[in-house]
């Protein structure tokens, strides 16, 4: 065990499963001479040659359906999108060939591939740079979705997204690289799919959140900790398939629950886990599921009015307060 | 407007009901709240009335039909009015409809001059308030705004209703601390531990929540007894809990005694002698007296219900008729309170209606003890199944001239043997020994009823 941050427990990650198998390699936009923009990738091009590691032109929805090619050809891909606000461009080769292909071909195509990258919120980079695009892709049966919010759980999962036999969307928190954890070297150790994790435990309430706002929902019950009201957080970590089951048994020990999320509130993630939580759960819940997302609004450039936009632990803890009748 | 007239739910248990007279005719006028048709259930034969205005225009099924709950069964329009939207759904895509007991309202696109009246829809059982939660605001994020108390509509919380559910708690009398006073967790827990810690009082507490007012009333006599719930001991709860693993859901014991019914039998004669009009029978005088003993004996008017123990203040006496189709118990309600005559003559009104399936459901469900006599039958005696949750039902076998000894002497007596069978997660042997002691005791010497 050591500790790493995020970049680095990615990295060892990539490195470890290309190691490990030869049909995986890595492509996107300045992955290899440039070892990344988020230097995710730093080294690979070195250690493992140029047709392992490979940099392709501005062009995602061509290199995507490279990549979608590739693994109907019997390779393994990793697609890098600098981040995924340009996976946009390639959500015809997502949706429509990635997602489909198994489904379409009558089970002859197995699609594993990996398309990776930053998500969500940055360091003022404005509206079209700043979004959290999970419940896009979540919406779309043939896709799993993954998100981590610790390196460790970042390096387990990204491991079993390689080794899973269909296409996963990775979306990885874009100001969360630098954040540090203890890491396994073992290069047998990964994180099964669709497995959440309780990284707090509690009895009076229970908040779920994930990527970015998990940190925010820990700090927010620790400070409840202080006044008395105990807290479960809970990280889904992958958000199809999603592990309802740990979450409803969370409820229903709690009977109340705030659900933090970074992304648009409308047709979102928590929207989706707060009606599973109603046809499951109903007669444990003793208040509404209260959501915390961010702002409706698309993300604001200036420095006051992005803070504003995301959510932040007082209104974690506010939101806790209000479903405990506090 | 039209109305569609559906399989209305008519007891409890109704899962279908058969037509077996229709009251109006097509093309007859029809005024809301008239008896439209009379319904044979599965307990009795019932009016249903009209929920609407007009003419009866169609008729889907037919004199000794059968249709499930919620089945379109005919339509009340105005004379002119356009039914064909409902006639093509009918009586095919009724039966489709079974599993939907609400029938569903036309297509609007069919049927532009129809429309469904609301109220016409299955008139639906009175829901407790209580399980009623309330409706999320359209996608608003403030709590809802306060209770509205005129509306009569209680506010809580689904864990809150299923809580006070399970603890037999009455939601109305409780206040609730959640916004716009929704009745949430906490409240509920207050009234749990209350309950639990102070249970004498607690009892004391249910009974003026749950008691009919004024039981000494005439006006409360024909509603179902009054009763107050003591939490089950720990002991009791073992006993339910073992015996039931012996023997079925209910664990019976049977106590059996002879009774010298001389007496008995002298004052049925000597009391119908007084009136011709008086037709007093054995069994109304065993009535009476199994009432006035069941008061001396709380714990055997006494029903166990899982984690209460009931009592009930007066003896609602079922009395098992024979039909046709089976049988039935209907209820002479508070007979510790009424005359001989008055019970004489209720038992022989319900049971001709028990016949012709013409009780209400309120007449057979809910005694607090029964009473089954196959003397007639000469037999001599028997054994009765309980009728849960009642705690006991007395067999009442045939009177007889027997030999018997009395101050060392052989004299013949008309003697009677009576078997009670008790559940015995709420009776004891004792205890139903001493009922049926004190049952004796008055049956033999029935001026006992009159001290």
């Amino acid at each position: 065990m050591a500790i790493v941050t995020m970049r680095e427990a990615l990295n060892q990650a990539l490195r470890e499963e290309m190691q490990r198998d030869k049909n995986v390699f890595l492509m996107g936009e300045e992955v290899g001479a440039y070892q990344g923009a988020y230097k995710v990738t730093k080294g690979l091009l070195e250690e493992l040659g140029p047709k392992r590691v490979i940099d392709t032109p501005i062009t995602e929805l061509g290199f995507a359906g490279l990549g979608v090619g590739a693994a109907m050809a019997g390779l393994r891909p990793i697609v890098e999108f600098m981040t995924f606000n340009f996976s946009i461009l390639a959500t015809d080769q997502i949706i429509n060939s990635a997602a489909k292909m198994l489904y379409m071909s009558g089970g002859q195509f197995n699609i594993p591939i990996v398309f990776r990258g930053p998500g969500g919120s940055a360091f003022q980079v404005s509206s079209q740079h700043s979004q959290a695009l999970e419940s896009w892709f979540a919406y779309f049966p043939g896709l799993k979705v993954v998100m981590p919010s610790t390196p460790a759980d970042a390096k387990g999962l990204l491991k079993s997204a390689i080794r899973d036999n269909d296409p996963v969307i990775f979306i990885e928190q874009e100001r969360m690289y630098g954040n540090k954890g203890e890491v396994s070297d073992d290069p047998e150790f990964t994180i099964p799919l669709g497995v959440a994790d309780i990284k707090r435990e509690g009895k009076d309430a229970t908040i779920v959140a994930r990527s970015l706002m998990v940190p925010v929902a820990l700090k927010a019950a620790e400070a409840l900790e202080k006044e008395g009201i105990s807290c479960e957080v809970i990280d889904p970590r992958t958000i199809r398939p999603l592990d309802i089951k740990t979450i409803v048994e969370s409820v229903k020990k709690t009977n109340r629950v705030v659900i933090a999320e970074e992304s648009h509130p409308f047709c979102g993630v928590a929207a989706e886990i707060a009606s599973e939580i109603m046809e499951r759960a109903f007669d444990y819940l003793d208040a509404p599921v209260k959501r915390v997302s961010g702002v409706d609004v698309p993300m604001p450039y200036a420095k006051n009015l992005e803070d504003a936009a995301i959510p932040k632990v007082e209104q974690i803890v506010a939101a806790v307060k209000e479903v405990s009748y506090l | 407007m039209a109305t569609q007239v559906i399989m209305p739910k008519l007891s409890p248990t109704m899962e279908e009901g058969q037509l077996s007279r229709w009251l109006k005719k097509e093309g007859d006028k029809v005024s809301m709240g008239e008896p439209l048709a009379e319904i044979d259930t599965d307990k009795a034969t019932m009016e249903m009335q009209a929920l609407g205005n007009g003419v009866l225009r169609k008729i889907f099924i037919q004199e000794g039909e059968s249709a499930p709950l919620g089945q379109l069964i005919a339509i009340i329009g105005e004379p002119d009015e356009d039914i064909s939207s409902f006639t093509n759904q009918a009586p095919a895509s009724a039966a489709a409809k079974a599993d939907a007991p609400v029938a569903d309202a036309p297509a609007e696109a069919d049927a532009p001059i129809v429309e469904k009246k609301e109220e016409a829809e299955e008139p639906k059982p009175a829901k407790p308030a209580e399980t009623e939660t309330p409706a999320s605001g359209n996608g608003s994020h403030t709590p809802a705004p306060a209770a509205q108390p005129a509306s009569g509509r209680l506010i809580v919380s689904p864990l809150a209703a299923r809580m006070a559910a399970e603890s037999g708690i009455d939601l109305r009398s409780v206040n609730g601390s959640g916004p716009g006073g929704r009745i949430i967790k906490r409240d509920v827990e207050g009234l749990i531990t209350q309950q639990g810690s102070a249970a004498p009082t607690a009892a004391k507490k249910q009974t003026q929540l749950r008691a009919v007012p004024s039981p000494g009333q005439k006006s409360a006599i024909n509603a179902p007894s009054a009763y107050r719930d003591e939490p089950a001991s720990e002991m009791r709860r073992t006993i339910a809990k073992r015996l039931v693993t012996s023997l079925g859901p209910v664990p019976h014991f049977f106590l059996t005694t002879e009774i010298e019914m001389d007496r008995a039998a002298e004052m049925r004669s000597g009391i119908n002698a007084l009136d011709p009009g008086l037709k007093i029978s054995i069994n109304d005088i065993i009535i009476k007296v199994a009432a006035a003993a069941l008061l001396q004996h709380p714990q055997v008017n006494a029903s166990y219900q899982d984690k209460v123990v009931r009592y009930y203040e007066h003896a609602d006496i079922g009395v098992a008729v024979a039909i046709e189709e089976g049988l039935i118990t209907p209820i002479v309600r508070a007979a510790d309170q009424k005359s001989l005559s008055e019970i004489a003559n209720e038992v022989r009104e319900l049971a001709g209606r028990a016949r012709e399936r013409k009780l209400k459901p309120e007449e057979f469900i809910g005694a607090t003890f029964s009473i089954s006599n196959l003397g007639m039958f000469g037999i001599d005696e028997f054994t009765a199944v309980i009728n849960p949750p009642e705690g006991a039902i007395l067999a009442i076998g045939a009177m007889s001239p027997k030999p018997v000894v009395r101050d060392n002497e052989i004299v013949v007596r008309q003697m009677m043997r009576v078997t009670m069978s008790c559940d015995h997660r709420v009776i004891d042997g004792a205890t139903g020994a001493k009922f049926l002691q004190t049952f004796k005791k008055i049956l033999e010497n029935p001026l006992f009823l009159v001290v």
